[in-house]
Protein backbone atom coordinates (compact mmCIF):
# COMPACT_ATOMS: atom_id res chain seq x y z
CA UNK A 1 0.00 0.00 0.00
CA UNK A 2 0.99 3.65 -0.65
CA UNK A 3 0.75 5.74 2.15
CA UNK A 4 0.81 9.12 2.42
CA UNK A 5 1.04 11.53 5.00
CA UNK A 6 4.48 12.39 6.88
CA UNK A 7 4.58 15.91 8.03
CA UNK A 8 8.00 15.89 8.41
CA UNK A 9 10.62 17.81 6.25
CA UNK A 10 12.82 14.94 4.46
CA UNK A 11 16.03 15.52 3.65
CA UNK A 12 16.75 16.67 0.35
CA UNK A 13 16.89 14.53 -2.69
CA UNK A 14 18.53 14.20 -5.76
CA UNK A 15 17.19 16.06 -8.51
CA UNK A 16 14.72 14.42 -10.75
CA UNK A 17 14.59 11.83 -8.51
CA UNK A 18 12.20 9.43 -8.53
CA UNK A 19 8.58 9.17 -7.19
CA UNK A 20 8.91 8.60 -3.13
CA UNK A 21 5.67 7.37 -1.69
CA UNK A 22 5.78 7.25 1.92
CA UNK A 23 7.07 10.60 2.95
CA UNK A 24 4.77 14.06 2.91
CA UNK A 25 4.73 16.94 4.71
CA UNK A 26 1.77 19.26 5.69
CA UNK A 27 3.89 22.56 7.61
CA UNK A 28 0.91 23.63 8.29
CA UNK A 29 1.56 26.46 10.87
CA UNK A 30 -0.52 28.81 12.96
CA UNK A 31 -1.96 31.81 10.93
CA UNK A 32 -3.91 34.43 11.44
CA UNK A 33 -6.95 35.69 9.80
CA UNK A 34 -4.91 38.55 7.72
CA UNK A 35 -2.94 35.79 6.09
CA UNK A 36 -6.00 33.97 5.02
CA UNK A 37 -7.18 37.21 3.68
CA UNK A 38 -4.22 36.96 1.50
CA UNK A 39 -4.65 33.76 0.53
CA UNK A 40 -7.64 34.64 -1.04
CA UNK A 41 -5.97 37.19 -3.27
CA UNK A 42 -3.39 35.41 -4.14
CA UNK A 43 -5.76 32.62 -5.34
CA UNK A 44 -7.69 35.00 -7.64
CA UNK A 45 -4.74 36.36 -9.11
CA UNK A 46 -2.79 33.19 -9.69
CA UNK A 47 0.26 32.85 -12.14
CA UNK A 48 -2.03 29.93 -13.65
CA UNK A 49 -4.13 32.26 -15.29
CA UNK A 50 -1.33 33.68 -16.73
CA UNK A 51 -0.46 37.21 -16.57
CA UNK A 52 -3.57 38.46 -16.97
CA UNK A 53 -5.30 37.35 -14.57
CA UNK A 54 -7.95 35.22 -16.38
CA UNK A 55 -10.03 32.66 -13.94
CA UNK A 56 -7.32 29.88 -13.85
CA UNK A 57 -10.01 27.41 -13.99
CA UNK A 58 -10.97 29.11 -17.41
CA UNK A 59 -8.30 26.38 -18.86
CA UNK A 60 -9.81 23.62 -17.87
CA UNK A 61 -10.07 20.79 -20.48
CA UNK A 62 -6.70 21.91 -22.20
CA UNK A 63 -4.60 20.56 -19.96
CA UNK A 64 -1.67 19.62 -22.42
CA UNK A 65 -0.95 23.78 -22.68
CA UNK A 66 -2.06 26.45 -24.62
CA UNK A 67 -3.02 24.80 -27.96
CA UNK A 68 0.36 25.37 -29.54
CA UNK A 69 2.96 22.88 -30.81
CA UNK A 70 3.46 19.92 -28.34
CA UNK A 71 5.95 20.81 -25.72
CA UNK A 72 9.62 19.16 -26.11
CA UNK A 73 12.30 19.04 -23.82
CA UNK A 74 12.51 18.66 -19.84
CA UNK A 75 10.45 20.00 -17.27
CA UNK A 76 11.77 19.93 -13.52
CA UNK A 77 8.53 20.31 -11.26
CA UNK A 78 9.90 20.86 -7.45
CA UNK A 79 7.02 19.99 -5.39
CA UNK A 80 6.06 18.75 -1.82
CA UNK A 81 6.60 15.00 -0.94
CA UNK A 82 2.11 15.02 0.00
CA UNK A 83 1.80 16.00 -3.72
CA UNK A 84 3.92 13.04 -4.70
CA UNK A 85 1.08 10.49 -6.30
CA UNK A 86 -0.92 12.98 -7.61
CA UNK A 87 2.03 15.45 -9.34
CA UNK A 88 3.53 12.01 -10.82
CA UNK A 89 -0.38 10.85 -12.35
CA UNK A 90 -0.34 14.68 -13.92
CA UNK A 91 3.34 14.33 -14.67
CA UNK A 92 2.49 11.18 -16.52
CA UNK A 93 -0.45 12.44 -18.43
CA UNK A 94 1.76 15.63 -19.78
CA UNK A 95 3.95 12.86 -21.05
CA UNK A 96 1.83 10.77 -22.19
CA UNK A 97 0.07 14.44 -24.17
CA UNK A 98 3.39 15.41 -25.24
CA UNK A 99 5.68 12.20 -26.62
CA UNK A 100 8.72 14.88 -26.81
CA UNK A 101 8.54 15.98 -23.09
CA UNK A 102 10.20 14.68 -20.33
CA UNK A 103 9.03 15.24 -17.29
CA UNK A 104 11.41 15.13 -14.29
CA UNK A 105 9.67 15.83 -9.93
CA UNK A 106 11.96 16.47 -6.83
CA UNK A 107 9.82 15.39 -4.39
CA UNK A 108 10.92 16.73 -0.94
CA UNK A 109 9.76 18.48 2.48
CA UNK A 110 8.82 22.13 1.11
CA UNK A 111 11.18 23.27 3.30
CA UNK A 112 14.29 21.56 2.09
CA UNK A 113 12.79 22.97 -1.39
CA UNK A 114 13.03 26.24 -1.17
CA UNK A 115 16.46 25.94 0.35
CA UNK A 116 17.51 23.61 -2.92
CA UNK A 117 15.94 27.01 -5.15
CA UNK A 118 17.12 29.78 -3.13
CA UNK A 119 20.80 27.93 -3.20
CA UNK A 120 20.36 28.49 -7.19
CA UNK A 121 18.91 24.54 -8.04
CA UNK A 122 17.46 24.80 -11.75
CA UNK A 123 13.70 24.33 -11.86
CA UNK A 124 10.45 25.45 -13.83
CA UNK A 125 7.90 24.89 -11.37
CA UNK A 126 7.27 24.86 -7.59
CA UNK A 127 4.94 23.85 -5.51
CA UNK A 128 4.80 24.03 -1.99
CA UNK A 129 2.92 22.61 0.86
CA UNK A 130 2.50 25.98 2.94
CA UNK A 131 2.98 29.82 2.05
CA UNK A 132 5.80 29.68 4.34
CA UNK A 133 8.45 28.59 1.90
CA UNK A 134 6.71 29.66 -1.14
CA UNK A 135 7.45 33.14 0.73
CA UNK A 136 10.90 31.90 0.78
CA UNK A 137 11.19 31.11 -2.76
CA UNK A 138 9.47 34.83 -3.67
CA UNK A 139 11.44 36.70 -1.61
CA UNK A 140 14.22 35.58 -2.73
CA UNK A 141 12.33 36.99 -6.25
CA UNK A 142 12.80 33.39 -8.02
CA UNK A 143 8.80 33.38 -9.27
CA UNK A 144 7.70 34.44 -12.85
CA UNK A 145 4.64 35.60 -11.67
CA UNK A 146 2.48 35.98 -8.18
CA UNK A 147 2.01 32.15 -6.94
CA UNK A 148 -1.52 31.15 -6.89
CA UNK A 149 -3.06 28.59 -3.66
CA UNK A 150 -4.46 25.46 -6.34
CA UNK A 151 -5.28 23.04 -3.59
CA UNK A 152 -6.25 22.93 0.57
CA UNK A 153 -5.42 20.26 3.10
CA UNK A 154 -7.15 20.35 6.30
CA UNK A 155 -7.42 19.13 9.43
CA UNK A 156 -9.44 15.57 9.65
CA UNK A 157 -10.15 13.22 12.79
CA UNK A 158 -8.83 9.80 12.25
CA UNK A 159 -11.10 6.78 13.81
CA UNK A 160 -10.46 3.00 13.31
CA UNK A 161 -12.85 0.90 10.95
CA UNK A 162 -16.43 1.01 12.92
CA UNK A 163 -15.44 3.53 15.05
CA UNK A 164 -15.17 2.00 18.40
CA UNK A 165 -15.00 5.21 20.80
CA UNK A 166 -17.83 6.78 19.46
CA UNK A 167 -15.98 9.45 18.21
CA UNK A 168 -18.30 12.63 16.58
CA UNK A 169 -16.23 15.54 16.65
CA UNK A 170 -13.91 17.70 17.87
CA UNK A 171 -15.14 17.70 21.31
CA UNK A 172 -14.26 14.29 22.02
CA UNK A 173 -10.43 15.02 22.35
CA UNK A 174 -11.25 16.70 26.13
CA UNK A 175 -13.02 12.83 26.93
CA UNK A 176 -9.99 11.78 29.49
CA UNK A 177 -11.89 8.20 28.84
CA UNK A 178 -11.05 8.15 24.89
CA UNK A 179 -7.37 7.18 24.12
CA UNK A 180 -6.27 9.97 21.64
CA UNK A 181 -3.32 10.88 19.63
CA UNK A 182 -1.97 14.54 18.43
CA UNK A 183 1.09 15.30 16.63
CA UNK A 184 3.65 16.81 18.99
CA UNK A 185 3.65 20.72 19.32
CA UNK A 186 7.08 20.49 18.04
CA UNK A 187 5.99 19.07 14.58
CA UNK A 188 3.27 20.82 11.83
CA UNK A 189 0.49 18.90 12.12
CA UNK A 190 0.93 19.18 16.29
CA UNK A 191 0.93 23.53 15.50
CA UNK A 192 -2.26 23.29 13.56
CA UNK A 193 -3.94 20.92 16.20
CA UNK A 194 -2.91 22.91 19.12
CA UNK A 195 -4.49 25.72 17.32
CA UNK A 196 -7.13 23.94 16.17
CA UNK A 197 -7.90 23.46 19.78
CA UNK A 198 -7.03 26.72 21.19
CA UNK A 199 -9.79 28.65 18.59
CA UNK A 200 -11.86 25.74 19.64
CA UNK A 201 -11.65 26.70 23.40
CA UNK A 202 -10.75 22.72 23.76
CA UNK A 203 -8.43 21.31 26.21
CA UNK A 204 -7.40 18.63 24.74
CA UNK A 205 -6.16 15.38 26.44
CA UNK A 206 -4.38 13.27 24.41
CA UNK A 207 -2.58 9.69 25.59
CA UNK A 208 0.19 10.60 23.19
CA UNK A 209 1.91 13.41 21.25
CA UNK A 210 3.19 11.54 18.18
CA UNK A 211 6.75 12.54 16.45
CA UNK A 212 4.88 12.66 12.81
CA UNK A 213 1.08 12.77 11.75
CA UNK A 214 2.07 8.94 9.65
CA UNK A 215 2.71 7.71 13.27
CA UNK A 216 -0.39 9.13 14.17
CA UNK A 217 -2.19 7.84 11.47
CA UNK A 218 -0.47 3.99 12.10
CA UNK A 219 -1.82 3.97 15.72
CA UNK A 220 -5.36 4.15 14.56
CA UNK A 221 -4.78 1.49 11.61
CA UNK A 222 -3.76 -0.96 14.16
CA UNK A 223 -7.37 0.27 16.64
CA UNK A 224 -4.77 1.32 19.30
CA UNK A 225 -6.63 5.25 20.02
CA UNK A 226 -10.03 5.78 19.15
CA UNK A 227 -8.75 8.74 17.24
CA UNK A 228 -6.29 10.92 16.08
CA UNK A 229 -6.12 14.18 14.75
CA UNK A 230 -4.65 14.28 11.07
CA UNK A 231 -4.86 15.52 7.53
CA UNK A 232 -7.98 14.54 5.19
CA UNK A 233 -5.00 13.35 2.66
CA UNK A 234 -3.75 11.26 5.40
CA UNK A 235 -7.35 9.98 5.92
CA UNK A 236 -7.59 9.18 1.84
CA UNK A 237 -4.39 7.54 1.50
CA UNK A 238 -5.14 4.80 4.52
CA UNK A 239 -7.53 3.21 2.82
CA UNK A 240 -10.27 1.09 4.64
CA UNK A 241 -8.77 0.68 7.87
CA UNK A 242 -9.59 4.39 8.54
CA UNK A 243 -12.41 6.92 8.93
CA UNK A 244 -12.24 10.37 8.52
CA UNK A 245 -14.42 12.64 10.58
CA UNK A 246 -14.95 16.48 8.88
CA UNK A 247 -14.97 19.01 11.61
CA UNK A 248 -16.06 22.35 11.20
CA UNK A 249 -13.51 23.51 13.28
CA UNK A 250 -10.70 22.46 11.05
CA UNK A 251 -11.69 25.57 8.58
CA UNK A 252 -9.79 27.75 10.89
CA UNK A 253 -6.89 26.02 10.29
CA UNK A 254 -6.92 25.16 6.98
CA UNK A 255 -2.92 24.29 4.98
CA UNK A 256 -2.68 26.36 1.16
CA UNK A 257 -0.79 24.90 -1.49
CA UNK A 258 0.86 27.34 -3.62
CA UNK A 259 2.57 26.90 -6.53
CA UNK A 260 3.99 29.20 -9.47
CA UNK A 261 6.47 29.01 -12.63
CA UNK A 262 9.56 29.92 -11.64
CA UNK A 263 11.67 33.21 -12.96
CA UNK A 264 14.73 30.86 -14.27
CA UNK A 265 12.64 28.74 -15.56
CA UNK A 266 14.80 26.76 -18.27
CA UNK A 267 11.61 25.32 -20.23
CA UNK A 268 8.61 27.94 -19.44
CA UNK A 269 6.47 26.57 -21.65
CA UNK A 270 6.08 23.34 -20.58
CA UNK A 271 6.01 24.81 -16.71
CA UNK A 272 3.28 27.10 -17.34
CA UNK A 273 1.32 24.36 -19.03
CA UNK A 274 1.82 21.77 -16.21
CA UNK A 275 0.24 24.97 -13.73
CA UNK A 276 -2.51 24.92 -16.25
CA UNK A 277 -3.25 20.99 -15.97
CA UNK A 278 -3.19 21.48 -11.83
CA UNK A 279 -5.48 24.29 -12.23
CA UNK A 280 -7.37 22.27 -14.61
CA UNK A 281 -10.50 20.40 -13.66
CA UNK A 282 -8.97 17.30 -14.57
CA UNK A 283 -6.13 18.56 -11.92
CA UNK A 284 -8.70 19.26 -9.31
CA UNK A 285 -10.54 15.81 -9.42
CA UNK A 286 -7.12 14.24 -9.60
CA UNK A 287 -5.97 16.69 -6.02
CA UNK A 288 -9.80 15.71 -4.48
CA UNK A 289 -9.42 12.03 -5.34
CA UNK A 290 -6.36 12.00 -3.09
CA UNK A 291 -8.27 13.88 -0.37
CA UNK A 292 -7.24 17.57 -0.97
CA UNK A 293 -9.90 19.78 -1.64
CA UNK A 294 -10.47 23.30 -4.49
CA UNK A 295 -9.67 26.47 -2.86
CA UNK A 296 -11.92 27.92 -0.68
CA UNK A 297 -11.26 31.13 -1.37
CA UNK B 1 53.88 -13.88 28.77
CA UNK B 2 55.97 -11.27 27.58
CA UNK B 3 55.03 -7.54 27.39
CA UNK B 4 55.84 -4.44 25.08
CA UNK B 5 57.84 -1.74 26.88
CA UNK B 6 56.16 2.07 27.27
CA UNK B 7 52.68 1.63 26.66
CA UNK B 8 52.94 -2.19 25.52
CA UNK B 9 50.73 -1.29 22.84
CA UNK B 10 52.52 -2.93 19.91
CA UNK B 11 51.91 -0.47 16.78
CA UNK B 12 50.05 -2.19 14.37
CA UNK B 13 47.22 -2.05 17.00
CA UNK B 14 47.29 1.15 18.52
CA UNK B 15 47.35 3.23 15.29
CA UNK B 16 43.47 1.15 14.43
CA UNK B 17 42.92 1.38 18.18
CA UNK B 18 43.81 5.30 17.83
CA UNK B 19 41.68 5.65 15.02
CA UNK B 20 38.27 4.15 16.32
CA UNK B 21 38.66 5.86 19.37
CA UNK B 22 38.25 8.88 16.88
CA UNK B 23 35.74 7.56 15.46
CA UNK B 24 33.63 7.23 18.26
CA UNK B 25 34.75 9.79 19.97
CA UNK B 26 34.64 13.00 17.31
CA UNK B 27 30.84 13.14 17.30
CA UNK B 28 30.23 13.86 21.25
CA UNK B 29 33.12 16.58 20.26
CA UNK B 30 30.84 17.74 18.14
CA UNK B 31 27.99 17.72 20.35
CA UNK B 32 29.80 19.61 22.81
CA UNK B 33 31.46 21.77 20.50
CA UNK B 34 28.40 23.13 18.60
CA UNK B 35 26.17 23.39 22.16
CA UNK B 36 24.44 26.28 23.22
CA UNK B 37 26.83 27.19 26.42
CA UNK B 38 25.11 30.43 26.66
CA UNK B 39 21.88 29.62 27.05
CA UNK B 40 22.34 26.07 28.68
CA UNK B 41 21.03 27.28 32.26
CA UNK B 42 17.62 27.86 31.12
CA UNK B 43 17.17 25.02 28.61
CA UNK B 44 17.79 22.83 31.73
CA UNK B 45 16.34 24.37 33.89
CA UNK B 46 12.75 23.63 31.84
CA UNK B 47 10.54 21.38 33.83
CA UNK B 48 10.30 18.59 30.80
CA UNK B 49 14.24 18.37 30.83
CA UNK B 50 14.30 16.88 34.79
CA UNK B 51 10.79 14.97 33.82
CA UNK B 52 12.75 12.93 31.00
CA UNK B 53 15.40 12.30 32.54
CA UNK B 54 14.15 10.62 35.68
CA UNK B 55 11.88 8.90 33.43
CA UNK B 56 14.43 7.88 31.70
CA UNK B 57 16.87 6.79 34.71
CA UNK B 58 13.89 4.83 36.06
CA UNK B 59 12.42 3.02 33.29
CA UNK B 60 15.95 2.12 32.30
CA UNK B 61 16.58 0.77 35.51
CA UNK B 62 13.49 -1.08 35.99
CA UNK B 63 13.83 -2.43 32.45
CA UNK B 64 17.09 -3.65 33.30
CA UNK B 65 15.81 -5.37 36.93
CA UNK B 66 13.64 -7.50 34.43
CA UNK B 67 16.38 -8.65 31.89
CA UNK B 68 18.37 -9.85 35.33
CA UNK B 69 15.39 -11.85 36.75
CA UNK B 70 14.48 -13.34 32.81
CA UNK B 71 17.72 -13.30 31.01
CA UNK B 72 19.99 -15.11 33.74
CA UNK B 73 18.19 -18.03 33.85
CA UNK B 74 17.18 -17.85 30.38
CA UNK B 75 21.54 -17.57 29.73
CA UNK B 76 21.76 -20.30 31.69
CA UNK B 77 19.44 -22.21 30.01
CA UNK B 78 21.34 -21.23 26.69
CA UNK B 79 24.80 -22.47 28.00
CA UNK B 80 23.95 -25.53 30.06
CA UNK B 81 20.66 -27.01 29.46
CA UNK B 82 20.57 -30.39 27.03
CA UNK B 83 17.68 -29.52 25.66
CA UNK B 84 16.82 -29.83 21.94
CA UNK B 85 17.01 -26.92 19.84
CA UNK B 86 19.04 -25.17 21.71
CA UNK B 87 20.76 -22.70 18.86
CA UNK B 88 17.14 -22.28 17.65
CA UNK B 89 16.59 -21.05 20.83
CA UNK B 90 19.20 -18.89 21.32
CA UNK B 91 18.55 -17.13 17.60
CA UNK B 92 15.11 -16.53 18.72
CA UNK B 93 15.68 -15.20 21.62
CA UNK B 94 18.35 -12.77 20.10
CA UNK B 95 16.02 -11.56 17.28
CA UNK B 96 15.16 -8.07 18.92
CA UNK B 97 19.04 -7.35 18.63
CA UNK B 98 18.65 -6.96 14.49
CA UNK B 99 14.94 -6.40 14.84
CA UNK B 100 14.58 -2.51 13.42
CA UNK B 101 12.92 -1.35 17.32
CA UNK B 102 10.24 0.13 15.60
CA UNK B 103 9.14 -3.16 13.91
CA UNK B 104 9.67 -4.56 17.69
CA UNK B 105 7.36 -2.01 18.76
CA UNK B 106 4.78 -2.47 16.53
CA UNK B 107 4.98 -6.58 17.53
CA UNK B 108 4.64 -5.62 20.71
CA UNK B 109 1.41 -4.10 20.03
CA UNK B 110 0.29 -7.08 18.09
CA UNK B 111 0.81 -9.04 21.47
CA UNK B 112 0.35 -6.61 24.30
CA UNK B 113 -2.12 -3.62 22.64
CA UNK B 114 -5.23 -2.89 22.49
CA UNK B 115 -6.22 -4.99 20.09
CA UNK B 116 -3.12 -8.25 20.70
CA UNK B 117 -3.30 -11.30 20.77
CA UNK B 118 -3.33 -10.70 25.02
CA UNK B 119 -3.99 -7.36 25.29
CA UNK B 120 -7.42 -7.68 23.89
CA UNK B 121 -8.77 -9.96 26.74
CA UNK B 122 -6.82 -7.74 29.19
CA UNK B 123 -8.48 -4.70 28.13
CA UNK B 124 -12.06 -6.68 27.82
CA UNK B 125 -12.21 -8.39 30.72
CA UNK B 126 -10.03 -6.06 33.11
CA UNK B 127 -9.98 -2.56 31.12
CA UNK B 128 -6.43 -2.62 31.27
CA UNK B 129 -4.69 -1.02 28.65
CA UNK B 130 -0.93 -1.20 28.41
CA UNK B 131 0.74 1.31 25.41
CA UNK B 132 0.83 4.88 26.74
CA UNK B 133 1.73 3.97 30.14
CA UNK B 134 5.08 3.83 31.79
CA UNK B 135 4.69 -0.04 31.96
CA UNK B 136 4.67 0.10 28.16
CA UNK B 137 8.09 1.86 28.60
CA UNK B 138 9.53 -0.53 30.38
CA UNK B 139 8.18 -3.20 28.25
CA UNK B 140 9.37 -1.58 24.95
CA UNK B 141 13.40 -1.13 26.51
CA UNK B 142 13.27 -4.65 28.21
CA UNK B 143 12.37 -6.15 24.95
CA UNK B 144 14.86 -4.52 23.00
CA UNK B 145 17.84 -4.27 25.63
CA UNK B 146 17.43 -7.92 26.83
CA UNK B 147 19.14 -10.05 24.40
CA UNK B 148 22.15 -7.82 25.36
CA UNK B 149 22.16 -9.12 28.77
CA UNK B 150 21.11 -12.20 27.63
CA UNK B 151 24.33 -12.44 25.08
CA UNK B 152 26.69 -11.28 27.67
CA UNK B 153 25.94 -13.58 30.29
CA UNK B 154 25.79 -17.08 27.97
CA UNK B 155 29.19 -16.20 27.24
CA UNK B 156 30.29 -15.54 30.48
CA UNK B 157 28.75 -18.83 31.22
CA UNK B 158 30.79 -20.54 28.75
CA UNK B 159 33.77 -19.38 29.70
CA UNK B 160 33.56 -20.23 33.02
CA UNK B 161 35.39 -23.37 34.66
CA UNK B 162 32.64 -26.45 34.76
CA UNK B 163 34.75 -28.64 36.55
CA UNK B 164 33.79 -25.95 39.45
CA UNK B 165 30.44 -26.82 39.81
CA UNK B 166 31.16 -30.78 38.85
CA UNK B 167 33.22 -30.57 42.23
CA UNK B 168 30.23 -28.67 44.00
CA UNK B 169 28.36 -31.52 42.41
CA UNK B 170 30.32 -34.47 43.34
CA UNK B 171 30.21 -32.82 46.98
CA UNK B 172 26.73 -33.06 47.26
CA UNK B 173 25.50 -29.92 46.23
CA UNK B 174 22.24 -30.05 43.79
CA UNK B 175 21.99 -27.96 40.59
CA UNK B 176 20.42 -24.81 41.90
CA UNK B 177 22.32 -24.79 45.28
CA UNK B 178 25.20 -25.37 42.37
CA UNK B 179 23.72 -22.69 40.79
CA UNK B 180 23.63 -20.04 43.56
CA UNK B 181 26.63 -20.79 45.20
CA UNK B 182 28.82 -21.49 42.66
CA UNK B 183 27.74 -20.48 39.11
CA UNK B 184 26.76 -17.42 39.94
CA UNK B 185 29.71 -15.79 41.58
CA UNK B 186 31.64 -17.21 38.84
CA UNK B 187 30.15 -15.67 35.99
CA UNK B 188 29.06 -12.19 38.34
CA UNK B 189 31.09 -10.10 36.26
CA UNK B 190 29.38 -11.15 33.00
CA UNK B 191 26.33 -10.69 34.99
CA UNK B 192 27.74 -7.44 35.88
CA UNK B 193 28.77 -6.30 32.43
CA UNK B 194 25.52 -7.57 30.49
CA UNK B 195 23.29 -5.35 33.04
CA UNK B 196 25.74 -2.57 32.29
CA UNK B 197 24.93 -2.62 28.81
CA UNK B 198 21.70 -3.40 28.54
CA UNK B 199 20.86 -0.41 30.94
CA UNK B 200 22.86 1.74 28.44
CA UNK B 201 21.17 0.46 25.73
CA UNK B 202 17.50 1.02 27.34
CA UNK B 203 18.45 4.52 28.51
CA UNK B 204 19.06 4.97 24.87
CA UNK B 205 16.36 3.50 23.48
CA UNK B 206 13.69 5.24 20.92
CA UNK B 207 12.17 3.27 18.24
CA UNK B 208 10.11 0.87 19.88
CA UNK B 209 9.17 3.16 23.06
CA UNK B 210 8.20 5.87 20.93
CA UNK B 211 6.19 3.18 18.75
CA UNK B 212 4.55 1.03 21.49
CA UNK B 213 4.43 3.85 24.53
CA UNK B 214 3.65 6.73 22.30
CA UNK B 215 5.17 10.46 23.57
CA UNK B 216 3.62 11.91 26.30
CA UNK B 217 5.32 14.51 28.92
CA UNK B 218 6.15 12.82 32.51
CA UNK B 219 4.47 9.57 31.48
CA UNK B 220 6.28 8.34 28.73
CA UNK B 221 8.57 10.64 27.16
CA UNK B 222 11.84 9.47 27.46
CA UNK B 223 15.15 11.71 27.09
CA UNK B 224 15.62 10.30 23.73
CA UNK B 225 11.84 11.23 22.82
CA UNK B 226 12.47 15.05 24.12
CA UNK B 227 15.66 15.32 21.65
CA UNK B 228 14.22 13.44 18.89
CA UNK B 229 11.13 16.28 19.14
CA UNK B 230 13.35 19.27 20.38
CA UNK B 231 15.26 18.72 16.74
CA UNK B 232 12.32 18.83 14.97
CA UNK B 233 12.61 22.96 15.52
CA UNK B 234 15.09 23.53 18.28
CA UNK B 235 18.12 22.10 17.00
CA UNK B 236 20.19 23.69 20.02
CA UNK B 237 17.54 22.24 22.65
CA UNK B 238 18.40 18.78 20.85
CA UNK B 239 21.86 19.14 21.85
CA UNK B 240 21.41 20.48 24.83
CA UNK B 241 19.27 17.59 26.00
CA UNK B 242 21.60 15.19 24.42
CA UNK B 243 24.49 15.74 26.88
CA UNK B 244 22.77 16.04 29.46
CA UNK B 245 21.57 12.24 28.75
CA UNK B 246 25.46 11.51 27.63
CA UNK B 247 26.66 13.34 30.99
CA UNK B 248 24.17 10.74 32.89
CA UNK B 249 25.02 7.90 31.25
CA UNK B 250 28.40 8.53 31.27
CA UNK B 251 29.21 9.04 35.16
CA UNK B 252 26.94 6.29 35.75
CA UNK B 253 28.85 3.77 33.73
CA UNK B 254 32.18 4.97 35.39
CA UNK B 255 31.13 4.69 38.89
CA UNK B 256 29.83 1.48 37.90
CA UNK B 257 32.60 0.22 36.23
CA UNK B 258 35.07 2.03 39.26
CA UNK B 259 32.84 0.21 42.09
CA UNK B 260 31.73 -2.77 40.88
CA UNK B 261 32.93 -3.84 37.76
CA UNK B 262 36.52 -3.08 37.84
CA UNK B 263 37.23 -4.94 40.79
CA UNK B 264 35.28 -8.00 40.46
CA UNK B 265 37.20 -8.40 36.77
CA UNK B 266 40.30 -8.16 38.18
CA UNK B 267 39.49 -10.48 41.13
Amino acid sequence: MRRRGGDRDIMPSARSAPRRPGTTEDPLRTRSLAALAAVAALTLAGCGGGTDGAAPAATGTAPTGSGGPALTGTLTVFAAASLTDVFGDLGDRLEADNPDLDVQFNFAGSSALATQLTQGAPADVFASANREQMTVVTDAGLQAAEPSVFTENVLEIAVPAGNPGEVTGLADFADPDLTLAVCAADVPCGAAATAVFADAGITAQPDTEEEDVKAALTKVQLGEVDAALVYATDVQAAGADVEGIPFPEAEQEINPYPVCVLSGAPNPAAAQAFVDLVRSSAGQQALTKAGFRAPTS
Amino acid sequence: MRRARGSGVPLPLLVPAALGVLFLVLPLLGLVVRAPWSTIGPQLAEAEVGQALRLSLVSATLATAVSLLLGVPLAWVLARARIRGRSVLRALVTVPLVLPPVVGGVALFLVIGRTGILGRPLYEHLGVTVPFTTTAVVIAETFVAMPFLVISVEGALRAADARFEDAAATLGADRWTTFRRVTLPLVAPGIAAGAVLCWARALGEFGATITFAGNFPGTTQTMPLAVYLALQNDPDAAIVLSLVLLAVSLATLLLLRDRWLGRTVTA
